[in-house]
């Protein structure tokens, strides 16, 4: 069942990611780490459908935001991050996915482990436990190519600024701050040791981000220990427009 | 009713293929998998056939590749809209690993490695509709593909063709595998596009 949203806000997250939001008036609500089913219709009738990781915690108010990473040689992320306007409709089906998901019930400690634009899952599962007043103790390891291409920047600094329980740690992968302690590079062992929760916290780890991205993460924590049962993990391949 | 998208106009496919509704075509080959890749030894794999209660079949890899293989050629449709045609696989079919199991039971949950599951009627399986892959595109199958073997069932949404294969067990009635259990369809048929539960 295809639902209609109206885009109420726009919102710019990095030079080629946006952040769209919609009020959707039959929404029947989401969990946190779910996704939708995004179709846009052109006049003749030809359409074209992709799925989008949800941004937002779970409400009661039909509020859906999506984040958006324009693809160069995409068909619907560059509408979606250069074309939509405030107003426009949007058709949506979801929310789709029952297994990257964190519940608010949820108690044990958690590890969330973005590459680019992965994030945005993860941080849908940020706001819903801050909004649910959880406290879970939460990470994030944020691997990124470089400080402009970081999402929720502000967002994520107070959260580390003033709730301790949610940690976040920048992995840069090209480009660092000046003085950052640890030189670019991806996501290693000595990051994972100490960056992540350790294995005997019982931790569940959530991985979201590209293909070679996961595989990496997903061996150096089970290296380290982590029971692979208790690892979810959610890869978009090349195309990517997933997520 | 769909409604129209102001200031879209998409980019349509050059080629005249028909694919199934909904889906678009990729050259690439995406991954999509719930959890970590596992990562098994050949000299620690096995395949088995079992009616619930007991084995009716078993291989290890040498005895498994000692079994007459086709070549494939497929289109894949992935749930998640991306279709990728014409791809080139080897595997044993699953007329070969059934041709000595005497069975009444008419639905199958194959079953694998990292404990994912998926359910198929065993009609969809036989008359060279599904193989356990083990080559892709020339060269063994990678883990993150499915390697070293995978079932492969290419009439059916791809998450149907479980990655890393360990066995299959014979039901006497359906029931819904992992992802079948996470709000997607029961069949999978890309064609009606089922999708999610709920597709009709």
């Amino acid at each position: 069942m295809w639902r209609v949203g109206t885009v109420v806000a726009l919102h710019d997250e990095t030079a080629t990611a946006r952040t769209v939001r919609l009020e959707v008036p039959d929404w029947p609500g989401h969990l946190a780490g779910q996704h939708v089913d995004v179709r846009l219709t052109a006049s003749d009738g030809y359409s074209a459908v992709r799925s989008y990781s949800i941004a937002s915690a779970p409400n009661s108010e039909g509020r859906v935001e999506l984040t958006v990473e324009r693809l160069s040689n995409g068909e619907v992320s560059p509408y979606l991050t250069q074309e939509l306007a405030a107003g426009d409709r949007l058709e949506l089906r979801g929310p789709i996915g029952g297994w990257f998901v964190w519940r608010t019930q949820q108690t044990e400690p958690i590890q969330l482990i973005a590459g680019g634009s992965g994030l945005v899952p993860l941080m849908a599962m940020i706001r819903s436990r801050l909004s649910a007043g959880g406290t879970a103790p939460f990470r994030l390891l944020y691997s990124v190519r470089e400080p402009a291409a970081v999402f929720y920047r502000d967002e994520l600094h107070a959260l580390s600024a003033h709730d301790h329980s949610v940690g976040v740690c920048y992995a840069y992968t090209r480009t660092a701050p000046k003085d950052w302690p640890r030189p670019p590079g991806r996501i290693e062992a000595t990051l994972i040791a100490t960056g992540a929760w350790p294995p005997n916290l019982g931790p569940t780890s959530y991985v979201c981000g590209p293909t070679s991205f996961v595989e990496n993460v997903t061996d150096l924590l089970i290296a380290a220990g982590h029971g692979r049962e208790n690892i979810r993990t959610e890869r978009f391949g090349a195309t990517g427009e997933r997520k | 009713m769909a409604i129209t998208s102001r200031g879209f106009s998409g980019r349509r496919s050059a080629t005249n293929v028909k694919l199934p509704p909904g889906q678009y075509l990729t050259t690439d080959f995406p991954v999509l998998s719930a959890g970590p890749t596992p990562h098994i030894p050949l000299d620690r794999w096995e395949f088995t056939i079992d009616d619930g209660t007991d084995v009716l079949q078993r291989w290890n890899w040498k005895s498994f590749r000692d079994l007459p293989t086709d070549t494939i050629t497929a289109d894949l449709h992935c749930v998640t809209r991306w279709s990728k045609l014409a791809t080139s696989w080897e595997g044993v079919s699953l007329d070969v690993l059934l041709a000595d199991v005497k069975t009444d039971l008419p639905y199958a949950m194959f079953r694998s490695y990292g404990d994912y599951t998926t359910n198929l009627p065993l009609k969809d399986v036989m008359n060279k509709q599904a193989w356990i892959a083990f080559n892709f595109d020339g060269a063994d199958l990678a883990p993150e593909h499915g390697g070293p073997a995978r079932l492969l069932v290419p009439h059916l949404y791809l998450w149907k063709s479980a990655k890393w294969v360990k066995g299959i067990t014979l039901m006497p009635h359906d029931k819904p595998g992992f992802w079948e259990n996470l709000g997607y369809h029961i069949y999978g048929d890309p064609w009606k596009e089922q999708r999610y539960s709920g597709d009709e």
